[in-house]
């Protein structure tokens, strides 16, 4: 695609009149020719016959595809539409007829030609006009697809890359709140403890307004910045919380969207921590298969009291539509149930395809 | 010496209310905390307190659904990092809230409110009043908790097939079991999912997907057949809305 439509709009405007110029030599070439062969005139009439009705009917093409760029043609104003080539069809022979009885007046065979043919002069005049007309509605109607087409491309990159920014963006303000809150009980009895999770807080709120929405991390990156998040997160739940981060030597290497494993991971303490009342162990695996890299994240649950839909809460709707707007693809994420007996665990996979 | 328990999951979250509290602990004594709902229970079954403080967000059942299992709750300050829009549901109530992180001068003038009201009223009239306001969490219902002997039970509101008046109480039917709770049928009209849940008789409300047939028992007088068997009666007021729901 060019990336000024202006300019190819003003090209093809160029082209098309020059085409458009060429018809019309090519019909007054021929026309005279035949006026020559079949009727026996002289070439001086035959030609001016030719020119004339010719730029006549070019003139009356001219202004109705004029008027057709301000008056779109759809079903209603297709009347006036055949009012209005009849009647120029009849204006064109009208004036051609009167033009030429004047200038050939002493020519008797033309005359007697002209008189004769002006009923086919005038359907001929018709349908030239009808067909050009109907050529500039097409050429303004596609015109128009590929302007509402393109508009409409615009408006849905807009769309991706606003939902994009706002699914990324997606801190929970209750995380917030109760972080500080942690913050202000520590700031009265251990204000070191206090000054260093005012640390890790900057760190990871750094972390979530300073990335690209689109742009891809390495895995190593993703974990610095979720390591930030877990160890917030055991201030304030340290004495149920226990978290084990795995993967095997060549994951950390490969690459995924943003701030994608930290909405999965605090889903999975939330989960945990609000069905179970123990202690609780959240575990993060990362693996290379096929040269896909392979997330998991478990938690334990209740199978009792689980509800059917916490396991896809927001959290994981937001993480799967922000896999589908990026890879086009539903099946990235899956969840698993394993209810055991003595270890009921709820487990996330996420699938990231490495591209180049 | 007034009493008081805290209740929230996170410890750094009660030790700024026990702070706060040292400060008034010549009138107020913290008999127990507790990191959960059941905790909880036990603790204020067992001291009887005047006074709670209580986080909403705790593992097992939230801060609405323990208050709802007690037979006396007594009087509550919230302590939420719920946002203030979703407090709003409740601050017609009597009961204060304070929102995550709350400063010194907030705990005290929450503390002295509930002061000058509890030198007003009786402690009797004040539970009273927090029965009677039936307070609403502001988030949708997902569960209902119940108590079923020493035990403390979760439904998820889908397990639920319908729901009975009993007197005082509200007889709750899931497929194999029955559960008592001391609430009106308003109560759960108002909190359950009106499209999950419709009140078909005064006494009466069913989960909408466990109806299969709907009869005429005489004249005008209809009755609904459940999944499971079981025959509800209809009032006309009942029938008529569930046809208008069913789209009949």
């Amino acid at each position: 695609m060019p990336a000024d439509p202006v300019s190819t709009v003003k090209i093809a405007t160029y082209k098309l009149a020059l085409a458009y110029a060429g018809w019309w030599v090519l019909l007054i070439t021929i026309e005279t020719y035949a006026l020559l062969t079949s009727f026996d005139l002289r070439w001086q009439a035959a030609l001016a016959d030719a020119v004339t009705i010719n730029l006549l009917l070019a003139a009356a093409g001219h202004a109705m595809h004029n008027a057709l760029k301000y008056y779109s043609p759809g079903a209603k104003n297709s009347l006036s539409m055949l009012v209005w080539s009849v009647g120029l069809a009849a204006l064109c022979v009208f004036i051609h007829r009167c033009f030429m009885r004047y200038a050939f007046a002493d020519d008797i065979v033309y005359l007697d030609y002209m008189e004769g043919s002006y009923i086919i002069r005038g359907l001929f005049s018709w349908l030239m006009i009808a067909l050009m007309s109907l050529m500039s509605w097409m050429w303004y109607y596609m015109q128009d697809q590929r302007a509402s087409e393109k508009r409409e491309q615009d408006a849905q990159k807009m769309a991706r890359e606003a939902e994009l920014a706002s699914l990324r963006q997606q801190l929970q303000p209750h995380f917030l709140f109760n972080s500080l809150n942690s913050i202000s009980a520590l700031a009265g009895t251990r204000p070191e403890e206090a000054r260093k999770m005012i640390q890790q807080l900057s760190d990871f709120l750094r972390g979530t307004v300073r990335r690209d929405d689109q742009q891809l991390v390495t895995l190593e990156e993703e974990l610095k910045h979720l390591q930030l998040y877990l160890d917030i997160e055991k201030v304030r739940f340290g004495h149920r919380l226990r978290t084990e981060v795995q993967h095997d030597t060549t994951a950390p290497a490969l690459r995924l969207p943003s701030l994608l494993l930290q909405p999965i991971v605090e889903n999975a303490i939330k989960f945990g921590l609000y069905d179970t009342t123990g202690e609780i162990t959240i575990r993060i695996n990362a693996a290379t298969r096929d040269g896909q890299l392979l997330l998991s994240v478990e938690n334990p649950f209740d199978p009792t009291t689980a509800q059917p839909r916490r396991g896809t809460g927001f959290g994981l709707n937001s993480v799967q539509r922000r896999l589908y707007l990026l890879y086009a693809r539903n099946d990235l994420l899956t969840t698993e149930q394993q209810e055991t007996e003595e270890n009921p665990r709820f487990i996330t996979h996420v699938k990231i395809p490495q591209t180049a | 010496m007034i009493k008081t328990i805290l209740i929230d999951d996170e410890p750094l979250a009660r030790s700024i209310t026990r702070e706060y509290l040292q400060a008034h602990a010549a009138d107020i004594a913290v008999v127990a905390e507790c990191n959960d709902g059941f905790e909880g229970i036990k603790a204020i079954a067992h001291h009887k307190p005047d006074l709670i403080f209580l986080d909403i967000q705790m593992p097992k059942i939230n801060g609405f659904e323990m208050l709802e299992l007690l037979e006396q709750p007594p009087a509550v300050i919230f302590t939420t990092a719920f946002d203030e829009y979703a407090m709003k549901a409740f601050e017609a109530h009597a009961i204060d809230y304070l929102l995550k992180p709350f400063s010194r001068e907030r705990f005290d003038k929450a503390l002295e409110k509930w002061m000058q009201q509890r030198g007003h009223a009786d402690k009797s009239t004040q539970q009273a009043a927090i029965l009677r306001e039936e307070i609403r969490q502001p988030e949708e219902r997902t569960r209902v908790v119940v108590r079923e002997g020493g035990n403390i039970r979760i439904i998820p509101v889908q397990d639920i097939h319908y729901v009975e008046a009993y007197d005082d109480y509200v007889k709750i039917y899931t497929a194999k079991e029955m559960f008592l709770k001391k609430k009106t049928m308003s109560f759960y009209e108002q909190s359950l999912d009106p499209a999950q849940f419709i009140r078909v008789h005064r006494s009466y409300m069913i989960q909408l997907t466990q109806l299969t047939r709907i009869e005429p028992l005489e004249k005008d007088t209809h009755v609904a057949l459940l999944k499971s068997g079981v025959r509800i009666p209809l009032s006309k007021a009942g029938y008529s809305k569930l046809k208008s729901v069913l789209g009949i």
